[in-house]
This record gives structure tokens, C-alpha cells and sequence, in this order.
């Protein structure tokens, strides 16, 4: 296959896996556009936001600390806490990132949660240049997160009809991707310790605060349940 | 916030970003072997962070006062019986949430 070949071989399998995304990053940007809006910032800044941060809640906080007093080092430990949850998605795609060459580095930079939670559970066939297809899921996911709050900055006032619930689309896709998951492989474990100790810190920690608390437990557990886990997976194979 | 301010504070947002996107690659290199309780946690950590992710989605979610998260539950029941029944990932995700957006919109 030649290169030109597998380019397309890659785009044609990874779009329909971001068709999903397509519609919640273009309705979420799209919101993040409007807000900025209606917070009196030019389109300039959503667009450039969306494009160097890529970070969804986080760009929404961001325009909250741009309308309060300077304070660039709060602004940097906040970013480190909203983020933080990326350290775990960058140790689970050492190996299949690191390896792509160059590409690892934007792979790397453009890694939110749907192109990780994407990019981690893809059972990409044999044929097909793996690295580009990861590339292009991301660069994809990107191009719709920042098309729609371009859209939402430059046309936020004209949208009108009525998309409560819209965002939806989002949680439908972990579901879905969490389900995919749990049905291909055989060891449940670690799925369920994810569910578990995140929606009991949820419970306690609330909303705003549950993230860490839930990696840390979730590192903890796992770090017990060590030897038996390991003991598990050479066995099975 | 002056225009020099405003840029410095979406440096430093785009700055705290990259550095936990980066930081596991800069610490664990390619071209050095992983200690082995990483490569353990790389092969643990996955599931268990979209199981992180689900629970994310939730977050703002209140299930004790106004709706107690019923749209939400009726439709992730609706999302996961679709998938297992038909397994395919546009179906169960467009149905799941034109049925969430009737519920929030029209019915609760």
C-alpha cells in the first residue's frame, strides 16, 4: 500500500469513530462560542482558546479567571487540578503513543478525553497504518471543537432553537465506549473499580472536587490488587 | 485585565494543559525501559478510567432534589439495552439522546 493509499485507508475507518463526537463537540463548541459572547469577548478568543487549550471544561473555566483579577499563579495550579486527570491517560497510552515517531507529539497535544477514550479502546485492524488512524481521530476531534466555537463565537446570537439536552451525546459515548470495552475483553476488575470509586468520591467530594480523590483511590486500589491481578493475567494467558 | 494580562493567563491555562498531557512521556521515554509498576498501571488504568469518564459525565447531576437524575438513568438504560440488542455505536447513541433531549424538554 502506498502512502497516499494508506492516508485514506486510515481517514475512511477513522471518521465514522468521530461522527459521535462530530455532533457533541460541534453542539458544546458551539456553547463555549456563545459564552465567550455573551461575556463580551471578541471571537478571537474562543477560537484561539479552543485551539491552543483543547481542553473543554477547562476553557470554560479560563473565561472565568480572564473576568476576575490577574493572578497567573492560581490560573496555573487550577489548570494542573482541572487537567490532572490526563497524567492517567498519558501513562495508559505510553506505549501505543510513544511509539508513533513524530506524530506522538501531537497525538500527545491533542489528547481530551474522546480522543483518548477512543483512541485507547480502537481495535485497529493489522492493515491499516495505526499512527495515522490515532492522528486523525484526534485531528478530527479538534477541527470540530474548534469549528464550533468559531461558529458559537461569530454567530452565537443568531442560534435559537431549542438544544437542552443536546450534551447528552457526550455521556451516550463514554456509555457506549465503556460498554464495547466490558464486552471485549474477559477481566472486569479494573472497569468496575473505575465506576465504583468514582461515583463513591462523586457521592462524598461532589462535582466540582471528585476528580482527584477518585484517581487517587483508583491508583491506590490498583496498586494493592496488584499482585493478584498480575497473577490473573499470566494465567489467562 | 489588560490585553498583555489576558494573554499571559491563557499561556499559563495552555501551559498547566500541556504539562499533564506531556509529563508521563517526558518522564517515562521510548527509548528507556518503563518500570515495570507503570507498564502495569498502562495496562490497568484504561478501563478504569472510562469508568472514571462515565461517572465524569455525571457530575452536575443532582439525584436528590428537582428531577433526582431520572432523564439521565431512563436514557443510559435505554443507550446500554440498545447497544447490547443491536450493537451499533451510532444507534444507541443518537437514540439515547434524541430520547433525552424529549424527556428533558417536553416531559420532565
Amino acid at each position: 500500500m502506498n502512502s497516499t493509499n494508506a492516508t485514506r485507508a486510515a481517514l475512511k475507518f477513522a471518521f465514522p469513530q468521530t461522527v459521535p463526537i462530530l455532533a457533541g463537540f460541534l453542539f458544546l463548541g458551539i456553547a463555549y462560542g456563545i459564552f465567550m459572547n455573551s461575556l463580551g469577548f471578541h471571537a478571537i478568543y474562543p477560537i484561539l482558546m479552543s485551539l491552543f487549550i483543547f481542553a473543554g471544561s477547562m476553557e470554560f473555566v479560563a473565561a472565568n479567571l480572564l473576568l476576575i483579577s490577574f493572578n497567573p499563579l492560581s490560573a496555573f495550579f487550577l489548570t494542573l487540578m482541572v487537567n490532572a486527570r490526563h497524567l492517567f491517560y498519558g501513562i495508559s497510552m505510553l506505549d501505543k503513543y510513544g511509539q508513533s515517531g513524530h506524530k506522538k507529539w501531537y497525538l500527545i497535544y491533542g489528547m481530551c478525553d474522546e480522543s483518548f477514550a477512543i483512541n485507547s479502546t480502537l481495535n485497529i485492524p493489522n492493515n491499516l497504518d495505526k499512527g495515522k488512524v490515532m492522528l486523525f481521530v484526534t485531528l478530527l476531534n479538534q477541527i470540530y471543537w474548534v469549528a464550533g466555537a468559531t461558529i458559537g463565537g461569530v454567530f452565537g446570537s443568531f442560534i435559537t432553537f431549542n438544544t437542552e439536552g443536546l450534551e447528552f451525546v457526550m455521556t451516550a459515548l463514554f456509555v457506549v465506549i465503556f460498554l464495547e470495552h466490558w464486552l471485549n475483553t474477559k477481566q472486569h476488575y479494573s472497569a468496575m473499580l473505575g465506576l465504583l470509586l468514582s461515583a463513591i468520591s462523586l457521592a462524598v467530594f461532589g462535582g466540582e472536587r471528585f476528580i482527584i480523590p477518585a484517581m487517587l483511590a483508583i491508583l491506590g486500589v490498583l496498586t494493592l490488587l496488584r499482585p493478584t491481578l498480575q497473577k490473573e493475567k499470566r494465567t489467562a494467558l | 485585565m489588560t490585553i498583555t494580562q489576558q494573554i499571559i493567563t491563557v499561556g499559563v491555562v495552555v501551559i498547566g494543559t500541556m504539562l499533564t498531557r506531556f509529563l508521563p512521556f517526558f518522564i517515562f521515554p521510548a527509548n528507556k525501559p518503563t518500570p515495570v509498576y507503570i507498564q502495569y498501571l498502562g495496562k490497568v488504568l484504561p478501563a478504569a478510567v472510562i469508568g472514571m469518564l462515565v461517572i465524569y459525565c455525571f457530575k452536575d447531576v443532582s439525584f436528590f432534589s428537582n428531577r433526582h437524575g431520572l432523564p439521565e438513568i431512563l436514557a443510559v438504560i435505554l443507550v446500554v439495552s440498545l447497544h447490547l440488542w443491536k450493537r451499533s455505536m451510532l444507534l444507541s447513541i443518537a437514540a439515547g439522546t434524541c430520547f433525552y433531549m424529549v424527556l428533558v424538554q417536553y416531559v420532565f
